[in-house]
Formats: structure tokens, C-alpha cells, sequence
């Protein structure tokens, strides 16, 4: 109980602080954090308190913004289970997009079916993706972090190859238009809410969520993975498969960012891009993962929160506040996370200076 | 009567208020962010100038907003029409689909995109986006003669040019380089190479050193931030005492290739005057002579692309031979193609 309250407990106070900081960042160049906390809630609520209107376009634009980094934050978290630091999600979620944007383009289906294939085509291939830094982990020992960030780069210029030699983009920067059947758009979704990208991807995310805690908390191959992550010379002294676990983690990994590939690719957008750069969704996820302690709800919770700092964006800037106060908050709450003892160690001193008889009538 | 006459008064003061008031001009800056030494930083200074002519308050009446990715575009651009300023203005073709999308949803915002045309699916204009482009052929062209001029005149038989992406726009950029090279030196080598990114600074300096390796002297970069890397690898060369050049590109360059006090490894730049394209659109829009659907295109005739007004690199002689070939394109007696020789 005591630990399960530590969890809860610390990212609230890495969160406080982060705001506090961000908070006095803006306040020691003279900017009102006011500002900034009016375009947060504007943000999730769609409702603008100065000037009392409600445009329910942010709410919608904050859950897609939230999407994409909910799921590259469960591909973080689950090998980060198994004692795996996947660097490689935005990697995975690339090749997940072109192989979203193949079947969208190349298969004919009727339309729930295509959307499906789509999606299912983009987690095999982010599978796949995610397979091979982990089948080199368990058979050489080669070291995650540099074979996914590696992969990552091959991913990007494979991802603007495909696009120009495979889907023969015209302008060599976006494909054809992917036909409808295949998108998760929805104009009834979009009319809802005053004509934001919101779409149905946020379904397989929540199945998502639902899949990983019931992986990982219900499952004797969750609680074997988690032995892993645990300690894998015990886990192997065990009996555990330990190499077969690195594996299958990291294709799991893959297969929860490739979907973050198809959302962005057939939900946010309805085409294929070539890429200048990488977009920052793998790193996101990082962050989500970490606030979120790699627990299913966690992660939900978490990605709420860095959906939140970037759907705020364009409020925040249009009121006077640099991009980068977000990105200081976001930096500062993983580092005070990181600070996960000490932040427990003053927790502790608090609480041991409280009088003794407030213990007994917690224990009575 | 009376009343009426009050009202018509009142109608008229409201009248010549909405006419007085300031034009509020928005601007989205892509992926490459607001002090990209390029491109949106081009397009900022001309918003700021256009504020700083008419008074208007920065952060307020002009204001700008950064996408840190490509999926922000749209909301970035619906925030601003949201708060209906007069104009919009997005840089970079990469806002096409963007703009499609939101100038579709906001038909009684006025858009402007930079350096592409945008078009529904008709092929139709939208009546309420400018779009404005750039004759970078021409000024490539002006570089190009820089270039070959350089390298003949210290005895150098070859040049380069390091793209960005390959694709059509990027293209017209090597299209006019080459001829530009080849109008006065014919026998010099034009090295080409694409970085396949914009924002890699590595790639386009490990590109650069491949050119300057195979004898490139000068070598010209459309390449955003790409490009960073061809000028600091110009820049450590020359250092060593190797002396090689780069020529910038959207923006004067010159300070990005100062390695000691004074001395630039950037010969020139050409330029792409996004700030004449964004200030000139703002007046308009002020003026009430929005050009909503039509297609502005700046290019030597009009100062909107070319190369900047001092270059201290370049010698009295290349300067005039540069400004004979600006005179004969800008009159449309030299015409530059701007497909690139194969």
C-alpha cells in the first residue's frame, strides 16, 4: 500500500515542481504564468475564461495530440518492463506509418475491414521493427540503445525513400491522398467538435492501455517479463526464458509504436510524408513512460498530461510564451522524477518530524 | 430623422474604427522553428517591419507561432484564425495540406502562403489564400556566375551544390547554379549531391567535405539547416589554410561564415526575399487590395530574389559581370530554365 501511495505521490510533486518552475521561469522573464495557466485549461476544456467562449475544436485537437505519445509511451514502458531502454520507438512508429500508408493505398477493402488491415499492418511491421535490436540484444549482446537509435536513422530514409520510389509522391514530399475507407476520420467526430482532427484512433488506444496492463499485471508472461526487468540473472536461475523474453518485449514495443505510425498517418494526416527530421514522438514517449512509471494507467495519465502541454501550444505562444516554456516543464518534470529518492528521503523527514500520537491513530 | 441621422453617424464612426484599427498579421513558422537563420526568420523580419511601420505591438498585433511538428500546423494555424487577425501568413510548401485544410474551414480569414501554390481538389486557386513564389532559378543563376568566376579566377576547375531534399523546387536551385557556372566558365565541373534531409547539419557537412575533397572550390547549399554543415566545413578548411568558399542561401549568410574577425568563408547568398513577399502581402491586405487566389511570383524583376546589397568577397570585376547578367534576366532578354541539365 505504502508503495503503490509512493507511486502516485512522487509524479505529483515532480509535476508540481515542473509547473513551478516553468511557473517562474515566466515570471523571472515577465511573463504571467497566469497566461499560461489559462491557455492550459483553455486547452483541455475548449473553454477560454477571459473571454468566456467555448470552442470545443481544442478539446478535440488535445486527445489527438495526446494519441500518438500515449502509445510510443507504452512501447517505452513495456520493455522498459523487461529492463529494455527503447530508444527506437520513433523509428518503429515510421516504418508502422509507411506500412499503414501501403495498405492504405495498395489494398481494397470495405471500409471498417480496410481501416483494420491498416492498423494491423502498421504493429507487424513496427513488430518487426522492434524484433531486431531485440533478437541482437538476446543473441550477441548488443546493446539496445545503439542498434534502436541506429534504426531509427534507417527508418527515417527509408521512410522519404519509400515515399518517393515506392509510392511515387509527385512532389516527392507527400503520397497520394489514402482513400477513405482506409482512415480513421471522422466527420461526426470532427462536426462534434467544431472541426478539430479529432478521429476513431483513439479506440485502439485505449484498447492499448487495456492490452498492456492486462499483459504485463495479468499474465504469467507479463510476470516473467517483469522478471526479467527485474533481475535477469535471477529470472534465468529461475528457469525463465530470458532471451526469448527480451524478444518478444521488444516486439511488443514495436507493435504498440507501429500503431502510433497508422494513427498519425491515416488519423491526424490522410497521407503519407517524407520526413525533414524526426519528429519527436519516440522521445516523447520516453518522457510519458517515465512520469507515467511505466504502469498501464500511468502512461494514460501521463500522456494526458504531455498531450496537454502540446495542445496548449498555440495558446501559450499566442499569448507571448515561448515554445520552450513547455519544454522546460516537460524536462523539469522527468528530472524531478528522476529525483525519485530524494524527493522520497525528504518525504520521509517530513513525515518522521510529525508527533507519535498521530501515528498510533493511523495504526488504530 | 434626427434618429436616423444619429444612427447613420454612428454607423460611420464604427465605419471609419473598423478601417482605422490595426492589421493584425499572424505568422506559423514550420518544424525549422523562428530563428532558423533562414526561411521563417526571413518571413518574421518582414512582419516586423510591416509592425514597425505602422506601430503595431509585438506579441499583440503581430505575433508569431512555432510548430514543433508538422502535425501542429493546422491547429497552429486555426488557433490564429480563431482570434480573427487580418492575415495569416505560413512559409514553406510543406504547409500546403495544412492550408488546404484550415483556408477550406475559415473561409472569411484571409491566408498567405509562402514559397508554394496552393490548390483544392479542382486545381482551383482558394479565393482567400495569396499564394507568392520566387524565381530561385534566377537567382541561382546570379550565384552561379559568382561562383565560376571565383574558381576561374584562382585557377580552380570545379564547384558543387548540396540540395536539400530533390524535388522540384530544391531542382530549380541546382538548374540555375549550373547554368549560371557554365554561362562563364564553361569547362567547370558542377558537383551535385542532395542530403535527403534539411536539418542534418552532419549530412550536408560530411557532403561538403566530399565535395571539397574532389576539388569542389566553391560550393553553393539549398539546404536549410543542412547547409549549416557545407559552410563549417568551408569555414574549418579555410582555417587550416585550405581556402574554399560556400554561398549561402534565403538569407545573407555572410555572419554564419565568419571565422575570424571580419573574414567569411560565405562568398554571397542568394537571397529569397520572404520578407519582401510577407511585408508587400501585410500592405496590401492593409490597402484592402488583398490578392486572395492570385499567384505573386518575386523574382529579379521585382527584387525578390538575387544576392545581398554588399558582399565583401567578391571582387569589383565579379560584381559588375553579376549585375550585367542581373540586367539582361530581370529585362527577360536571358532566359534561366529551371529544370536542371542531366
Amino acid at each position: 500500500m505504502a508503495k503503490s501511495r509512493s507511486a502516485l505521490v512522487v509524479p505529483s510533486i515532480a509535476i508540481l515542481l515542473g509547473f513551478a518552475l516553468g511557473a517562474a521561469v515566466l515570471l523571472a522573464t515577465g511573463r504571467s504564468p497566469i497566461d499560461m495557466f489559462y491557455a492550459m485549461l483553455q486547452s483541455v476544456s475548449g473553454k477560454n475564461l477571459r473571454a468566456d467562449t467555448f470552442n470545443p475544436r481544442y478539446i478535440g485537437e488535445f486527445i489527438v495530440q495526446s494519441m500518438p505519445i500515449m502509445l510510443t509511451g507504452l512501447s517505452v514502458g513495456f520493455a522498459f518492463r523487461t529492463g529494455l531502454f527503447n530508444i527506437g520507438a520513433e523509428g518503429q512508429l515510421m516504418v508502422g506509418s509507411i506500412a499503414a500508408v501501403a495498405v492504405g493505398l495498395w489494398v481494397q477493402a470495405p471500409p471498417v475491414i480496410h481501416v483494420l488491415l491498416v492498423l494491423l499492418a502498421a504493429m507487424l511491421a513496427g513488430g518487426l521493427w522492434g524484433a531486431i535490436p531485440g533478437f541482437l540484444k538476446a543473441r550477441f549482446n548488443v546493446h539496445e540503445v545503439v542498434v534502436t537509435i541506429m534504426l531509427n536513422y534507417v527508418a527515417l530514409y527509408l521512410n522519404n525513400w519509400a515515399i518517393v520510389s515506392i509510392f511515387k509522391s509527385v512532389d516527392r514530399i507527400k503520397t497520394e491522398v489514402i482513400p477513405a475507407t482506409a482512415l480513421l476520420k471522422s466527420s461526426a467526430l470532427a462536426a462534434l467538435t467544431n472541426g478539430s482532427r479529432l478521429n476513431w484512433g483513439f479506440v485502439p488506444v485505449l484498447l492499448s492501455i487495456l492490452v498492456y496492463w492486462f499483459l504485463i499485471e495479468k499474465t504469467t508472461f507479463g510476470y516473467s517479463l517483469r522478471a526479467v526487468g527485474f533481475n535477469k540473472d535471477g529470472a534465468l536461475y529461475a528457469g525463465m526464458k530470458v532471451n526469448r523474453s527480451i524478444v518478444s518485449s521488444m516486439i511488443i514495443a514495436g507493435v504498440f509504436a507501429g500503431l502510433a505510425g497508422a494513427v498519425i498517418t491515416v488519423g491526424t494526416f490522410s497521407f503519407g510524408r517524407a520526413l525533414p527530421a524526426a519528429e519527436g514522438y519516440g522521445f516523447d514517449g520516453i518522457a510519458v513512460a517515465l512520469v507515467g512509471g511505466n504502469a498501464a494507467i500511468g502512461v494514460f495519465l501521463s500522456g494526458l498530461l504531455f498531450g496537454m502541454l502540446k495542445a496548449a501550444q498555440p495558446l501559450m505562444q499566442s499569448q507571448g510564451i515561448p515554445k520552450d516554456i513547455a519544454s522546460i516543464i516537460q524536462a523539469s518534470i522527468v528530472l524531478f522524477i528522476a529525483m525519485k529518492y530524494g524527493i522520497e528521503y525528504l518525504m520521509k523527514k517530513i513525515r518522521m518530524r510529525k508527533p507519535p500520537v498521530a501515528v498510533e491513530e493511523v495504526e488504530s | 430623422m434626427k434618429k436616423n441621422l444619429i444612427r447613420a453617424f454612428c454607423a460611420m464612426t464604427l465605419a471609419t474604427f473598423a478601417f482605422a484599427g490595426p492589421t493584425k498579421v499572424g505568422f506559423v513558422t514550420d518544424v525549422g522553428g523562428i530563428d532558423d537563420k533562414s526561411f521563417n526568420q526571413g518571413t518574421w523580419e518582414g512582419v516586423k517591419a510591416f509592425g514597425k511601420e505602422n506601430k503595431l505591438k509585438e506579441g499583440k498585433e503581430i505575433k508569431y507561432l512555432q510548430s514543433t511538428a508538422e502535425a501542429d500546423y493546422v491547429p497552429n494555424l486555426s488557433t490564429l484564425a480563431d482570434e480573427n487577425l487580418d492575415l495569416i501568413i505560413a512559409s514553406g510548401f510543406l504547409f500546403e495540406n495544412a492550408m488546404i485544410e484550415v483556408g477550406g474551414k475559415y473561409p472569411k480569414q484571409k491566408f498567405l502562403i509562402i514559397d508554394s501554390v496552393v490548390k483544392d481538389k479542382a486545381g482551383k486557386t482558394l479565393p482567400n489564400v495569396a499564394n507568392a513564389v520566387f524565381a530561385e532559378h534566377e537567382g541561382s543563376f546570379l550565384v552561379g556566375v559568382a561562383a565560376g568566376l571565383k574558381a576561374k579566377a584562382d585557377k580552380k576547375n570545379a564547384v558543387g551544390f548540396v540540395g536539400g531534399m530533390k524535388f522540384a523546387l530544391i531542382e530549380k536551385f541546382e538548374a540555375g547554379f549550373q547554368q549560371g557556372v557554365k554561362a562563364v566558365f564553361p569547362d567547370c565541373k558542377v558537383l551535385v549531391d542532395y542530403a535527403g534531409s534539411f536539418g542534418d547539419p552532419g549530412k550536408g557537412q560530411a557532403l561538403a567535405a566530399k565535395q571539397y575533397g574532389a576539388g569542389a572550390y566553391v560550393v553553393f547549399h539549398a539546404a536549410g539547416g543542412t547547409g549549416n554543415g557545407v559552410i563549417k566545413e568551408a569555414k574549418e578548411r579555410t582555417q587550416k589554410g585550405d581556402v574554399r568558399w560556400a554561398i549561402g542561401v534565403d538569407k545573407d549568410q555572410f555572419s554564419d561564415g565568419v571565422y575570424t574577425p571580419g573574414k567569411s568563408a560565405v562568398l554571397t547568398s542568394m537571397m529569397k526575399r520572404v520578407d519582401v513577399a510577407a511585408h508587400d502581402v501585410a500592405v496590401m491586405t492593409r490597402d484592402g487590395k488583398f490578392p486572395g487566389g492570385q499567384v505573386l511570383t518575386f523574382s529579379l524583376k521585382n527584387k525578390g530574389v538575387g544576392i545581398p546589397a554588399h558582399n565583401p568577397n567578391l571582387s569589383a570585376d565579379i560584381l559588375k559581370k553579376v549585375a550585367e547578367f542581373e540586367t539582361k534576366i530581370a529585362s527577360g532578354k536571358l532566359a534561366v530554365s529551371e529544370i536542371p541539365a542531366k
